[in-house]
This record gives structure tokens, sequence and C-alpha cells, in this order.
């Protein structure tokens, strides 16, 4: 956040490259975090987008909401088609068949598309070392299909395959740490981000465009229709997200954690649990745990930051 | 006109894949297929050949790759076989609904289980129904010719479509044989540089593979079949061209001593060669017997194929494939829905044979051809195929 102060909102680009007029729920903070990625790299991109929400809502045939190149293919290869634009146009620059114009490649996708299905494109992608960005939408289920859990899906929350029933508490699991599987790529650059603070997420989604190589920024993206929450609440709960440590806000870049955005004192995770649906069936034990797990979690990621 | 070497059909589908200058390649490996995208990754390690080889991680990923690669203009190459297809089949639907002109070789092999990695025509069966246009070829040279006409064609702005180019595994993949190589002219005059009608570039940003609703989808589907029924005509274009340059005549249904002749073999793929051999030997014998081979398989060359058929008497049709609990194989059912509202219809008898690298000879097909006149005096209905040379 260092390099913007209180006016900063007004460098935002007014253009939208992600245009208005989407099908997207009403409150829907993945489609505001879409648009904060939109301005953040301007018209020089293509963009590879998996299939899932921000596609359906995006592209109805014979309609767009996209002012830039954009491909759809199917549901768990965004990284492996956005490698294929990346080489093919280096391929063309190189033999002189294109202009260089340094465009930017950006694979999208849900958390679904990211952490489950396409996970392994992505590793071959990272692995290749293909120089693009690739961003996850992380809404925390498959909300395309109706809701169904991930494996990004939080412990305790009930979707529709992880019911909250009279035995199991919802979601059994503990989400899945994509970031951290994104560092072990040895990848040059990984953070995490949030639409509720828009200007560090287009701050790092300009420093992962701007680096060499493959970059990976995961977005929390608040659903109001499958967190099963007030659509005026979701900015709001994705910044408890971040205080109470549920999803820190940080970086990794050349070997080194950087906190960007830094909690002296986190607030406890009910306060994040309580106004979400998706949570009410949770038990004040329950609730503990997740509270001792987020504890444990947030201060190893802190003792990281320290080195 | 180049230069005849004796050289492995693998390595030479590669050298054309790079005189064809491609722009991406992006592979798997998979027997039969290995030696192909080895070689080509040979030659782009040396020098020799400018482009970006993907070792992907998964054959979903080759055609996913392919997809990009293609969607922003470069030129592209992969290949596979079998379960590699399998793996890929998602995405090779999606390629041809995008319209995005990607060639593959395909080296036919057996779909698994059990596990085998010798040749039959099950990969290329299961997907009939594709999208892309679909090509068999004989020999090593047909191989070699067809990668030119592959992306002639593909790219051709009025065509805009996939192809596949079959060939049979190991049979054809993994044997020296002598091909002429097309010179470097010869090549340029063919093969325009690549000029996508549609592609990805910040200077004219387009929408890829947006979704249909039900009131768009039909309406996308019929344009899709028409565009590669329309195809025939730069396909049959690229051939003739081929001819005139080169000196080798290719056609959608080629023929042998078919014309007056009572019965004919329909091969598809290499079997061809050892047909005609079988047909020679029963012509021999005062047999009126003869071959039609079919080279274009989608779109399918319904005229020529008619044509083809005039006034014979039976079908002999061999498969390479099972359909489970179907009409016979996967040729026969489309040969006979061909020729269904033909007046004096054939007979078609169909012999499925040659499965994972069975080998059937000369007098395999010559037996074939005596069991087909026996069934004559009967009537054969739909469901009497015949598995042939099971061991009792
Ligand atoms: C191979 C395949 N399996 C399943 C589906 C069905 N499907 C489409 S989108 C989707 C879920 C998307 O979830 P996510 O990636 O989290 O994106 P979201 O919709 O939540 O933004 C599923 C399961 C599909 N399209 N393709
Ligand atoms: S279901 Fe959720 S992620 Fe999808 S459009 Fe609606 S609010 Fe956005
Ligand atoms: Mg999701």
């Amino acid at each position: 956040m260092e390099q913007f102060n209180v006016y900063a909102a007004r460098l935002v680009t007014k253009k939208e490259y992600f245009t208005p007029g989407h099908r997207a729920c009403q409150g829907c903070a993945e489609a505001l975090a879409v648009r904060m990625v939109a301005k953040a790299l301007g018209k020089n991109v293509v963009v590879a987008s998996a299939t899932g929400c921000m596609e359906i809502v995006s592209s109805p045939l014979p309609f767009t909401n996209w002012a830039v190149p954009w491909i759809h293919v199917a549901f768990e290869n965004a990284a492996a088609v956005a490698s294929g634009a990346e080489a093919g146009t280096k391929a063309l620059v190189r033999k002189g068949k294109l202009p260089d114009k340094g465009t930017v490649f950006l694979g999208m996708g849900g958390d679904g598309a990211t952490t489950d299905i396409g996970l392994q494109a992505l590793s071959g992608a990272w692995e290749r070392g293909h120089d693009f960005v690739y961003v996850c939408y992380d809404n925390e289920a498959y909300m395309n299909t109706g809701i169904q859990r991930s494996s990004s899906t939080p412990f305790g929350a009930s979707t529709t395959t992880s019911p909250a029933g009279k035995v199991t508490p919802g979601q059994v699991t503990w989400k899945k740490n994509m970031a951290a599987i994104a560092i072990a790529h040895n990848i040059p650059y990984v953070a995490t981000a949030c639409s509720s603070y828009p200007l560090d997420l287009i701050q790092k989604v300009k420093k992962a465009a701007s680096i060499k190589g493959p970059a990976y920024v995961h977005v929390l993206s608040v659903c109001p229709t499958g967190w099963r929450l007030p659509t005026e609440k979701a900015i709001w709960i994705g910044r408890l997200a971040v205080e109470t440590g549920v999803f820190p806000l940080y970086e990794y870049e050349n070997g080194k954690y950087r906190m960007t955005y830094d909690v002296p004192e986190l607030r406890p995770v009910i306060d994040y649990l309580k106004p979400q649906g998706r949570f009410r069936h949770l038990t004040p034990e329950l609730i503990q745990s997740i509270q001792e797990r987020v504890t444990e979690e947030y201060n190893k990621l802190k003792a990281k930051t320290a080195l | 006109m180049g230069e005849r070497v004796g050289i492995e059909v693998s390595l030479a589908a590669a050298e054309a894949v790079k005189m064809a200058n491609v722009d991406v390649i992006a592979a798997y490996p998979i027997t039969p297929q290995t030696h192909i995208v080895e070689h080509l990754s040979e030659l782009v390690a040396d020098g020799e050949l400018d482009a970006e080889f993907i070792p992907v991680e998964s054959e979903h990923s080759a055609m996913s790759v392919c997809c990009g690669s293609s969607a922003v203009g470069a030129r592209t190459f992969t290949c596979t076989s079998s379960q590699g297809l399998a793996l890929m089949n998602e995405i090779v639907f999606i390629a041809a609904s995008l319209r995005l002109p990607i060639v593959m070789i395909l080296a036919n092999r057996s779909m698994s289980g059990p596990l085998s990695i010798w040749n039959d025509h099950t990969d290329v069966m299961s997907i009939r129904d594709c999208g892309w246009i679909q090509v068999f070829t004989e020999n090593g040279q047909e191989v070699f010719d067809h990668v030119m006409f592959a992306f002639r064609v593909a790219e051709s702005a009025s065509v805009s479509l996939p192809i596949i180019i079959n060939l049979d595994g190991f049979v054809l993949t993994h044997v020296i044989e002598p091909i002429e190589f097309w010179d470097d002219e010869t090549v340029k005059k063919y093969l325009p540089d690549f000029k996508p009608v549609n592609q990805l570039h910040p200077d004219n940003p387009v929408t890829m593979g947006a979704f249909g609703l039900p009131s768009i989808f039909t309406e996308a589907k019929k344009a899709q079949n028409e565009a590669l029924i329309q195809a025939k005509p730069e396909i049959l274009k690229a051939w003739k061209e081929m001819g005139d340059l080169v000196g080798r005549h290719y056609q959608p249904v080629e023929t042998y001593h078919a014309e007056g002749s009572e019965t004919v073999f329909l091969t598809m793929g290499s079997f061809g060669e050892t047909v005609s051999v079988a047909v020679d030997e029963l012509r021999n014998q005062g047999k009126s017997v003869g071959q039609i081979k079919l080279r274009l398989w989608r779109p399918f060359p319904f005229d020529e194929f008619r044509e083809a058929v005039r006034g014979i008497k039976r079908i002999i049709v061999l498969d390479r494939a099972v359909s489970f609990g179907g009409p016979g194989g996967p040729v026969a059912s489309e040969i006979r829905s061909v020729l269904y509202q033909e007046e004096n219809m054939p007979t078609i008898t169909n012999f499925l044979c040659g499965f994972a690298g069975r080998d059937v000879t000369a007098q395999d097909y010559i037996a074939m051809y005596e069991q087909a006149e026996q069934m004559a005096q009967g009537r054969v209905r739909q469901e009497d195929y015949i598995i042939y040379g099971v061991r009792e």
C-alpha cells in the first residue's frame, strides 16, 4: 500500500476492460476483482479464462464484456491455453511475423478451476516457466454449478456437496493452501489479495505482470450468493477475512515473504464467521478449533515474513 | 522436385512439419507416436527448426496449448495416439468449434483395455464426430505429402478448421520407406503463410469461446457443420494443386480395379496395400474383385463414394474397431447409411479384423472374400458381422 496515499483511487484508470452489463449476481465481489485486475493490466493483454461464473456472466454469445482479447476453452486448462498463447506469440515475434508489443498473458479461473481440476495444467505451465500471470478468483466453492465444495472451501462451510448434516458439520477438510503450492514451484512472484482492498490488488497484479516468468495472484473473492450473505456486506466481509487473519494479505518475491497489510491485533474469527449463512450451524467448539487453526497458520506466516 | 530418401516414416513426418515452418509444437509422448515428437524436439534443439517446442505435462494440456497458440495466429502442430487422444478428447471437440486450424497426426493405436500399444482404428473412431477434417494415409509418402496438405487446407481462410492425419501405428510409423521430400521452393509455392481469420491480439480484441444459450446453440452447430462440409472444395483444390506440383494425385475416394467389378473391398489406411495384393491374386483366379480406399473420412465424400460403388454388388467393409453391441463396425454402419436410399444397394459384408496389431495377410483377405461369397447364398443381416481370425 505504501505507493498509494488516500487520494490514490483517482490514479486508477476510469477505463473499463471488463465492461458493465455482465450478468453476475448483485454484490458479486468476484466480478469486482475481475474488473480491478482488468484495469490493472490495461489493454495490452491476452486473457485465457476457465469455465466458471466469470466466464458465463461475461460471454453469452453473441455478446461479450471483454474489451481485450479473450478466449475460453474449457474448465481445467486456462493455464495451458495461456501458456500456448504466450508461446505462440513468442515464436511469431522471434520469427519477425509480429512486432514485439510486450503483451501480458493472463490465465484466470475460479478456485475449482485452479486448486482442483486445473491444478495439473497450472503446475505444468509454472514448471515450464512461461511468462504469464495467473489469477485465481477464490470464492471458496464451485459457484457456477450451484455452490459445491472445492478443496479451497474452508473447514466448516456448508455447501451443496458438503452440507451441514446431523453427522458432519459441513466441509470437514481444511482449505488447501494454494499460494503455498505456487511458492513451492519456485516461481518469481506469488501474492494473495482481496477485492475489498482494490488498490493493493491492483498494485500486486501490476507487479505480477511486470515480472519475467510465471506470477500467481490468489484473490479472495466474496460471493454473497454462495456464502449466504446480504449483498451489501461483500466488501465488509472481505475486510473481516483479512482482519481476523483468516486470509492474510502477503506477497512472496524472489524468496522473500512480506505482509502487505499488517494487522497489529487480529480480531476473533467469530466476527468473520457469524454473519455468513454457510457457517451458521457451527458450534462454539468448532469455532474454537477454527480459531486455533487460524492463529497457528497466521503465526507461521508471520514467522516467514520475519526471516 | 525433391530428393528421394530412405527414412523412417515418423522422421519423415517430423521433417515435413519442419519444412512447413511450424511455429509451435505441443505434444506428450505415447507409443507409437513418440518418434515424431522426439525428432521434432531434436530439430528444435539443433536450431534446424525455429519453433517453440512445449513439453506439456499431459495430452489434455497439449491440445489446450495448441488452442492458445493457434488462437494467437501461430502455425501449430501436435500428434498423439489412443490414450493420449482419449485424454485430450474434450479439447479436440472444442478446437473444431473454435475453428482453430491445428494439425494433428494421429498414429493410430488401439484403446485400452486390455492395454495394448499396437495398431488399429479404435482411437480415431472414438472421435468420429469431433468436427475435424479427417484423412487416412497408406504409406510414408502419403504422410509426408499430407502434412503439407493439412496445413494448407486447415489454415485457408475459407476453411479454418483443424485436421487429423491418420497413419497406422508401427505398420507405418516405425518402418523405413523411400520417400520423396519436397524441395523448399515447392513448399513455398504450395503452402502460403498462415493468415488467421481471427486472432487474439491487443490491436483488435476479439472474444473466442463464448457460451451458447439454447436460443443460439443450434445455429452455431449448423454453421459449424456447414463449415466442415464446405471445406471440401478447398480439400479437392489442395490435392489437385499438389498433383500438379509433385505428380501424386490424391482423391477423396480412390479405386483399384473397382469399375466393373462385382465385389469390392473397402479399406482405410495401411491395410489398403495388402488388400491390393489380394485383389491381384483373386483377379488372377478370374474373380471379379476390386478395391475402394476411403482417404477422406470427414467431411464424408458422398458423391465420390456413390459414384465409385455404382454397379457394384457387394462391398466387403473392413473395420478395425468394434462398435460394442452395435450394428457391426463403425465404418460399415456409415457405409450402410450412406447407401441406404440408393437403388440397387450393394450387399455389405462386414469383417472386423486387425485389432491391436494382429497381422492380416493377403491370404486372409482372400479367405474373407470366399467367406463373403458363401454368405451371399443366404440373406445378410446388419448384425451378421464377422470378427475375423478369432482363435478358437
Ligand atoms: C470437465 C468439467 N467438469 C465439470 C464442469 C462443470 N463446471 C463448470 S464451472 C464449474 C465450477 C466452477 O467453480 P470455480 O472454478 O470455483 O469457479 P466459480 O464458478 O466458483 O467462479 C463446474 C464444476 C465442466 N464445465 N467441465
Ligand atoms: S454465484 Fe457468486 S461468484 Fe457467481 S456471479 Fe453470483 S455472486 Fe458472483
Ligand atoms: Mg469458485
